[in-house]
């Protein structure tokens, strides 16, 4: 007999709420994680000597419900109030937003400004049951099914008439088009435009789903705007691992998961267990991973169990990253011209087109030639990140297209670097002269450090045709999938990626039915 | 200004016929110049007369061309694998140099094409089917890193020469042992330095072989053949023919009895293999197979229709006749894929979609024909058949009887 119910592969955030739902109701969990730790594309990173840094460096997705299910407060976790999100300029005269206000922008636009994040704010709190339900697959008609959308549709007629028909006008909008028919101040669109675009291959033109996801992370703490766990970062990890310890969750670091074992007779196929790397195996009949659906289903699954238009339907998930990592140690905190308060997030994306051209380049598979990029100090938060009087930064570095044209052969590698911290310098003049060390990861690194597929920060575009319940697409997407005892609880489940909680959580639910 | 224009060249060229390596004997055999088209290739609906060549499998013996059809060696060690998860057979039972009869399907159950593969090693098959199945092959492919999948469709050269005289043929022309080749295996036999493949198989319910070698000997062992068939009045046959003998074994033909499941438009316009009454060819026992959880389901909740046979009273052939449960034609129960009077067992047969909570009452035919331009319309009851119409005891028997 098997000692678990539950094997969860990944100690992810999203991993970890599974685990602590799961074993909250009772069940044996027992978690294995590839890496060394927790927190997966949220972990914490030491990347010389002395020096960490946060992957994600931002909570601003994290879900209050999953705060409460798990009573992450219980464990001491607790988060900043909304910090600003700000738009550098070179001239020192930037552009700052935080709750209704904006400073450093037109008057006329910042006057704008409340009843546009009024608008956004009242269809974020639509989705709320849309987000945190399993969605009903497509052509099931069942009455608890018709219920999520008959919920789902009620909070949309809640809106009023008039409301309601706008919530549908803009639903699919490109952010250009959201922004541009209120705001008129460059360095404004810019940095409302970063949000709907970032991790996804996508710009503030393109159309598909940007609104989607910009109001998937207003359903977060403080409604979209930048903060992050008291203490840092790291303080989410500690007090998720901390929860499933205490929940009776085991987990196991260094444990990297091979294959599932699925075992079959005249009744069908079913998960039995997984095989390490090491070739340990290990018996659950409930196996939930959280690692992305194109390694779960084409390396762990194995396609010889899936059927064969469901396994091309994974293998062409767009999943190919484009957000790379740039991490510095520096012997102190750059001073910035026209900014006092570093302890927000920092965009370098004065325009659209700033967004757009440096996609445009990605498009054909070249790292931009002027990239654009948002910026953290988390070593703000937690000190202990650095030594005593250094700090870290943190950059999330758009774009890099996972299929470089060249495979990221050095040469590309070392003058995207180039760019990247040329660009740095021309914003924060003088921050070069502070680096003691740095590093660069590509989503080709992030996949081979963090096993995400193509380094997505979604496990998978958070595109139409990947979202809601056809995330990560059909026969797939209510947590469930064709093999029995075979669970989705990551970033590439819905409401999909960023640090939100709701995948996890919404998967557990799932298997507790 | 001068036209750029090369009247030299056939400006027509990648829109015409293939020609099979057989076809500077073909052309000299087909009397009526009635050709017909198979995935490109230049093919026979006969050549003198389709009841005679239907004679000559029945009572003697034909070649019928199969280059056109389409043939793929799948080989190395995922192989079996891939064709496991691909088709409804079991392939780990399908032991080397033997054939089968399956039939694969789209993840919904529904039946894409039906074929046979050849196990022609551990690791090597070979599968025909009637239409073009690259893509299909390729995406059941994909997570298998050990398998390569070659269309041979036009290196390959192949008669199928069924009737039966057949196995005294093939003794004559040298095979030597072909005697003992029971149904469904397969044999080779060198030639001009290749090999031949001789299989016992067909679609013609008939004793018959078909026989496979490289393209450019393909009209060495054609003549080979009429040679050693000479005095027992080979003559090639077209798909007229073999139509006929096809509908007598009550096996199915793509476009008249079932549409491929990737090419239709409407999805209650193709049918599951259960439908198509070869549930014999899906093993719910292997545990997992494409479509194989659509297919449960189907099972479970009953079939719309189920293929069956039926004798229709009178000689007025019932193609494309509606079924009704009366003779007042009340109740719609189903519909007539195909029909012909049988010479062989002198009966007016048919395949037809029957619904199956109707098949042990009254099933009424609704018959239209022409006299001399005139429509008529009768109603014909219908009997059930539950074995093929012909089924003769010499097409399965080995040695085969000597002529
Ligand atoms: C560069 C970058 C920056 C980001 N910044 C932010 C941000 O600031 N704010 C935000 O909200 N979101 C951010 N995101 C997105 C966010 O980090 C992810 O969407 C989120 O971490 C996904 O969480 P998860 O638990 O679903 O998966 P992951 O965090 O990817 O966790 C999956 C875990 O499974 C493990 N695993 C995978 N395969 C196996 C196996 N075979 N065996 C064992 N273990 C395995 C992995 O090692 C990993 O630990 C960022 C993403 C990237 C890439």
């Amino acid at each position: 007999m098997s000692n678990y119910d539950a094997i969860i592969v990944g100690a992810g955030h999203n991993g970890l709420v599974c685990a602590t739902l799961l074993a909250k109701a009772g069940k044996r969990v027992l978690v294995l994680e590839a890496n060394a730790s927790e927190g997966g594309l949220g972990a914490s990173r030491e990347f010389h000597e002395g020096f960490q840094v946060p992957m994600a460096h931002g909570a601003a997705s994290f879900s209050s419900t999953v705060l409460k299910d798990l009573n992450l407060a219980g464990e001491g976790l607790s988060f900043s109030d909304a910090l600003p999100t700000v738009g550098l300029s070179e001239d020192g005269n930037h552009v700052s937003v935080v709750g209704d206000s904006v400073t450093g922008a037109l008057e006329a636009d910042a006057a704008a400004y409340p009843a546009y994040r009024a608008k956004l704010k009242r269809y974020a709190k639509v989705l709320k049951s849309i987000w945190e339900s399993t969605l009903p697959r497509l052509g099931a008609g069942g009455l608890a099914e018709s219920l999520v959308y008959a919920k789902g549709a009620l909070n949309v007629r809640m809106l009023g008439r008039d409301d309601m028909g706008e919530f549908v006008r803009v639903l699919t909008l490109p952010m250009r088009d959201l922004i541009d028919e209120v705001f008129e101040d460059p360095k404004l669109q810019g940095l409302l435009s970063w949000d709907g675009v970032i991790g996804n291959k996508m710009a503030p033109r393109s159309p598909n789903n940007a609104v989607l996801p910009l109001l998937l992370r207003m359903n977060g703490l403080h409604d979209g705007d930048h903060c992050v766990p008291n203490g840092g970062m790291n303080a989410l990890n500690e007090a998720l691992l901390s929860a499933a310890k205490k929940a009776g969750v085991t987990i196991r670091f260094d444990a990297p998961v091979a294959k599932f074992i699925i075992e079959g007779d005249e009744n069908g196929q079913r998960a039995t267990g997984v095989e390490l790397a090491s070739g340990e195996a290990l018996e659950a009949s409930t196996i939930v991973s959280s690692a992305d659906p194109k390694t779960t289903f084409m390396k762990l699954v194995g396609t010889r169990h899936l059927d064969i238009q469901f396994t091309n339907r994974i293998n062409r998930l767009r999943a190919d990253g484009m957000v790379a990592k740039y991490h510095a140690a520096l012997s102190e905190l750059p001073k910035i011209n026209g900014l006092d308060d570093l302890g927000g997030r920092l965009l370098i994306a004065p325009t659209f087109d700033a967004i757009e051209f440096a996609y445009d380049d990605a498009k054909y598979g070249e790292a931009s030639e002027h990239p654009v990029m948002e910026i953290t100090f988390p070593s703000l938060q937690d000190p202990s990140l650095a030594p005593d009087g250094k700090h870290v930064m943190s950059v999330n570095v758009m774009y890099a297209p996972y299929k470089e044209k060249s495979g990221w052969s050095d040469a590309a590698r070392s003058a995207f670097l180039g760019r990247v911290v040329e660009t740095l310098e021309k914003y924060i003049p003088g921050i070069s002269s502070l680096v003691i060390a740095q590093e660069l990861l590509t989503p080709a690194d992030l996949e081979a450090e963090y096993h995400a597929y193509g380094g997505h920060w979604h496990h998978g575009e958070l595109s139409l045709e990947q979202a809601l319940m056809m995330r990560p697409t059909y026969y797939a997407a209510q947590y469930n999938t064709p093999i029995p005892g075979v669970y989705l609880c990551g970033a590439g489940a819905h409401p999909g990626g960023g640090m939100t909680g709701l995948p996890g959580r919404n998967a557990a639910r799932e298997i507790l039915k | 200004m001068t036209l750029n224009t090369t009247s030299s060249e056939d400006r027509f060229a990648g829109e015409r016929l293939k020609r099979t390596p057989f076809y500077p004997r073909l052309k000299e055999l087909n009397l009526r110049e009635a050709w017909d088209e198979w995935n490109g290739y230049k093919f026979a609906d006969h050549f003198y007369d389709t009841d005679y060549e239907y004679f000559c499998i029945r009572n003697q013996c034909g070649t019928y061309d199969i280059t056109p059809m389409q043939k793929h060696l799948i080989e190395g060690p995922d192989a079996e694998a891939m064709l496991n998860r691909m088709v409804t057979r079991d392939m780990t039972k399908l032991r080397v140099n033997r054939v089968t009869y399956l039939c694969w399907c789209d993840d919904g159950g529904r039946m894409i094409d039906d074929g046979t593969i050849f196990r022609l090693g551990e690791e090597k098959f070979m599968l025909t089917c009637g239409s073009p199945s690259n893509a299909w092959l390729a995406k059941s492919a994909v997570g298998f890193d050990n398998v390569t999948i070659t269309d041979i469709t036009d290196d390959t050269a192949a008669i199928a020469f069924q009737g039966p005289v057949t196995c005294e043929v093939l003794k004559k022309m040298g095979l030597e042992g072909i005697e003992n080749l029971k149904r469904f295996g397969i044999m080779t036999f060198p030639f001009e330095g290749e090999t031949m493949i001789v299989s016992r198989t067909g679609f013609t319910g008939d004793l018959g072989y078909e026989l496979w070698v490289p393209a450019e000997l393909g009209l060495k062992m054609w003549d080979k053949l009429y040679a050693a068939g000479e005095d027992y009045g080979i003559q090639p046959v077209g798909e007229g023919a073999v139509n006929m003998a096809r509908l007598e074994a009550g096996l199915i033909m793509p476009y008249l009895d079932f549409s491929e499941a990737l090419k239709t438009v409407h999805y209650k316009h193709d049918q599951s293999p259960l439908m198509l009454n070869i549930g014999f060819t899906v093993d719910f026992k292997k545990p997992h197979f494409n479509g194989r959880e659509a297919l449960l389901a189907e099972k479970e909740k009953g079939l719309d229709y189920i293929l069956t046979k039926l004798d229709i009273e009178g000689n007025k052939v019932a193609e494309e006749a509606i079924l009704y449960a009366e003779e007042e034609c009340k109740t719609e129960i189903g519909y007539v894929t195909s029909a012909m009077w049988s010479p062989a067992v002198k009966a007016n047969i048919a395949l037809a979609m029957v619904k199956p909570e109707y098949l042990e009452k009254e099933i009424w035919a609704e018959i239209y024909f022409y006299k001399e331009l005139r429509p008529y319309r009768k109603m014909a009851i219908c009997t059930v058949r539950d074995k093929p119409f012909y089924m003769p005891p010499h097409a399965s028997q080995t040695p085969p009887a000597i002529f």
